[in-house]
């Protein structure tokens, strides 16, 4: 390990301060995951594949993908276009639309799923009408799918913004004089350049849509079976002090994580390589 | 191809860009368009180009005759060459080459035979053979900028602009290239606007010289007639080393003559504070005596300084022969 005599601590402080992070490190975020593992298996592996089996926890994980499905490919276009617009163009309201996309990321999950009740509740402002064309959105899927899109709505835009505001429009402008389409100088020009900080927003994305609890759980209404994502149905099954069940399930979504965590840590390894022999 | 640039305007917000602007740049010739940084010259080339346009209502810009303020930049048939190359990084010198082929609507658009021709004809005129299948990361700046220059020849423009081509460039490549591009236009004969704050460089270049400051054109003309009769004193001063003598008038340093401080016929007598000899010529910093403020740069001939043994400390007298005076 290269280090610079001038800067850094001395060899006990690094020691102390190497451990002191490696033991909160552990404490927060490996022990509970260890304990996700440890408490599924704690009734052995009968009761763990029967959790998982279960027609609930089925449809529950249908419903997480199908949520994810829609809306990480939708946020995605949403996000590539944002970005686009941002930062290869000055338009009036761009600054605004900045801070809109951010909006998701300042409100409370609580506040992101209420929103929709009062919109489309029955006593909403929608509500109404949407029971005159017998529309259901609340506590039903289209619900579920609002909330979800709603807040994982910045992640692929805050991912690309920074990226292509660095990346800069020379090469567009170059690909304009050359007698390229927008089209064309999107998809030769611009995607290869952010193909990298794409995967990785994607990825950020659809990790929130699977794992999001609270926009979800104001919509859903908890139907078993019906309107329960993955993280609902743990949490009726904790509450019904289905602990081992619980946990079995929690698996799925902590297997997740990790793969996330894999596949991030393998994205930047590979922009850090090309970053350095591209100098 | 002929330019006609008439009575361009451009503003951004409160920010005059270019203040009603009217250049012609004749058919085939080399035209440098100088300044300082926020004089206008690099918003004008973008405006012939049709990366930017003109205020609404301002002005007009003609490719031999014909209007093309209204025709969109990839249409216009210009090539244009930035300072930090804009290569695509991602594509092989090749592809990068051939991009405005292979993007042409399919009507028009080339063989894929004829492509891969062009690519090996381009690749040959800025000297980079075989290098085709390597990506802009290999390549040094020279190199990367001989290949956005074949790039943008490729699509075979009637007009050729290069915004700094060689800015960001070490000093030894940017004499370099700037022969080479020099000889290159010759051969080709293309009509080229280019913009450069270094006056080195389009004194040497072009064949006419476009003085740019402020949003407007200080003076039109070759480089000889810029250099020897400049019509401003911003002009005289941007181009080339100049002495402000405190009465206002300028003279150049290989014009102020050394003489012995007791001889006749000196102007002026100082201090030599600094002494600089390097191959045949030598520069003399001198501080004059009697309250003037200020240095005074001199360039002599080795020969003379070493005749007259001067050496930093000696008192030095100095005559002006042909200072202007200037407004």
């Amino acid at each position: 390990m290269q280090s610079h005599p001038a800067t850094t601590e001395s060899a006990p402080a690094r020691w102390l301060l190497t451990s002191l992070a490696l033991l909160t490190l552990s404490l927060f975020l490996l022990l509970p995951l260890l304990a996700v593992f440890v408490e599924a298996f704690r009734r052995g592996a009968d009761v763990f594949f029967a959790a998982l089996h279960a027609p609930a926890a089925l449809s529950a994980v249908r419903l997480t993908l199908l949520a994810a499905a829609i809306a990480v490919p939708l946020n995605t276009l949403f996000g590539v276009a944002a970005a686009w617009a941002i930062t290869k163009h000055r338009f009036r309201g761009r600054s605004l639309l900045v801070s809109l996309i951010d909006l998701p990321f300042a409100v409370s999950p609580v506040i992101a799923g209420l929103v929709w009740v009062l919109l489309f509740g029955a006593k909403g402002w929608f509500g109404p009408w949407l029971a005159a064309h017998d529309l259901r959105i609340i506590f039903e899927l289209p619900g579920i799918i609002l909330a979800t899109v709603f807040v994982t709505f910045p992640f692929v835009a805050r991912e690309l913004i920074p990226l292509m505001e660095a990346q800069g429009s020379d090469q567009e402008l170059a690909a304009v004089t050359l007698g390229a389409n927008g089209w064309q100088i999107f998809r030769r020009v611009t995607l290869p350049n952010i193909k990298w900080g794409l995967l990785y927003g994607v990825l950020l994305c659809n990790a929130r849509a699977m794992g999001e609890f609270g926009a979800v759980s104001v919509v859903s209404g908890h139907i078993r079976g019906k309107t329960n994502t993955l993280p609902l149905h743990i949490e009726v099954l904790y509450n019904e002090y289905q602990f081992s069940a619980a946990f079995a399930c929690a698996t799925l979504l902590a297997l997740l994580a990790l793969v996330t965590l894999g596949l991030k840590s393998a994205i930047e390894h590979v922009t850090h390589q090309r970053a350095a022999s591209h100098k | 191809m002929s330019i006609s640039i008439q009575s361009i305007h451009k503003t951004f917000g409160n920010y005059t860009a270019l203040d009603d602007i009217s250049l012609e740049v004749a058919d085939g010739s080399l035209t440098a368009l100088l300044g300082p940084s926020g004089s206008g010259k690099t918003t004008l080339l973008r405006i012939v180009a049709g990366l930017e346009s003109a205020d609404p209502g301002s002005g007009r810009i003609l490719f031999h005759g014909k209007d093309v303020s209204d025709v969109p930049a990839g249409r216009r048939g210009v090539g244009f060459v930035f300072q930090h190359y804009a290569l695509f990084k991602h594509m092989t010198l090749a592809q990068n080459i051939a991009f405005g082929l292979d993007v042409m609507p399919r009507a028009q658009r080339p063989k894929r035979t004829e492509i891969r021709q062009r690519v090996a004809e381009l690749l040959h005129l800025v000297r980079l053979d075989g290098l085709d299948k390597r990506r802009p990361h290999e390549l040094s700046g020279g190199q990367r900028q001989r290949v956005a220059l074949a790039r943008a020849l490729a699509i075979r423009p009637r007009v050729l602009l290069l915004d700094e081509p060689f800015g960001a460039l070490d000093a030894q490549v940017r004499k370099e290239l700037r022969r080479w591009l020099r000889q290159f236009h010759d051969e080709i004969g293309l009509t080229t606007l280019f913009v450069t704050h270094d006056q080195e460089e389009a004194l040497e270049l072009a064949d006419q010289v476009v003085v740019m400051r402020n949003a407007r054109i200080e003076q039109t003309g070759t480089p000889q007639d810029i250099y020897d009769e400049p019509r401003t004193s911003f002009v005289y001063e941007f181009l080339g080393e100049v002495n402000r003598l405190p009465d206002g008038r300028y003279i150049r340093p290989h014009e102020i003559e050394l003489r012995f401080a007791a001889e006749e016929g000196v102007d002026v007598t100082g201090r030599v504070s600094h002494l600089f000899v390097a191959g045949p010529f030598a520069r003399v910093s001198v501080v004059p005596e009697h309250g003037r403020r200020g240095e005074l740069e001199v360039w002599a001939s080795r020969d003379q300084v070493e005749e007259m043994a001067l050496a930093s400390g000696d008192i030095i007298g100095l005559h002006f022969p042909s200072a202007e005076k200037r407004t």
